[in-house]
């Protein structure tokens, strides 16, 4: 997964600060997507807004959802046993992040990083 | 199952991260180094990873993780050949790695652990 987001970014001319961010938030969001999330899927998404370039990248689970997203979001946090930095840090490594979840149905992170 | 290997260089023990990391290789290589240190008696530990184009919080905290655990067995730890990209993501993610020795190379990584155990050959 890290490597075809790698590729992904690499061919969207993405510079090589920028692939590493976006690459770390995947690797974030991948490993709570299959530790919280039970596993899922990701989708890899290039977007084009004007003269903008980005890639978008959503991580879906069925899991049990998270219950308080605001506190899932702080720095420190963890229900597994982490640092409590994924969520926190995958959106500090990218331009636009958006989370839904309903306990037990699920978590939906969208992420975008612009070139 | 694949493991990293550790070299013995007199009282070093030396490690080159030259594979993608996953958990499960981070989390052999915690246990193996740990082991290796109380077998071998040795005094520091040196870590090249200028292999790895990504350092993501789990690879960060093991990184500290083994700085710590080998402090606390009397040894000291470079991380040495962090590239700039994974230095500037860390920092952003949030985990400066305080506590964790660093270097630019393995050259520089040999002298500050010699430097800090004091010259003995």
């Amino acid at each position: 997964m890290r490597q075809l987001v790698r590729e992904q970014a690499m061919a969207l001319g993405f510079s090589l600060v920028d692939q590493t961010k976006l690459v770390t938030a995947a690797s974030e969001l991948g490993r709570n997507t299959v530790i919280y999330g039970g596993g899922g899927e990701v989708r890899l998404d290039p977007v084009i807004q004007g003269a903008r370039r980005g890639l978008r990248l959503t991580f879906s689970d069925q899991g049990p959802g998270i219950a308080d997203i605001e506190r899932a979001l702080t720095d420190g946090f963890t229900t597994g046993g982490g640092l409590g930095l994924g969520l926190g840090g995958a959106k500090r490594l990218c331009n636009e992040f958006a989370i839904e979840s309903r306990p037990g149905q699920g978590t939906r992170v969208t992420i975008t990083r612009w070139r | 199952m694949e493991r990293i290997p550790i070299l013995k260089m007199g009282e070093y023990l030396l490690v080159t991260i030259q594979v993608d990391m996953h958990d499960q290789l981070a989390l052999t290589l915690q246990d193996d180094l740990t082991q290796r240190i109380a077998r071998e008696r040795s005094r520091g530990v040196l870590i090249d990873i200028s292999s790895l184009d990504v350092v993501d919080s789990f690879i960060g905290r093991m990184i500290a993780n083994i700085s710590g655990m080998a402090r606390v067995l009397d040894a000291q730890t470079v991380v040495v050949g962090m590239q700039p990209s994974v230095a500037i993501t860390l920092v952003e993610l949030g985990l400066p790695l305080e506590g964790v020795h660093t270097a630019l190379n393995v050259e520089k990584g040999m002298a500050r652990l010699r430097q800090q155990l004091g010259t003995r050959h």
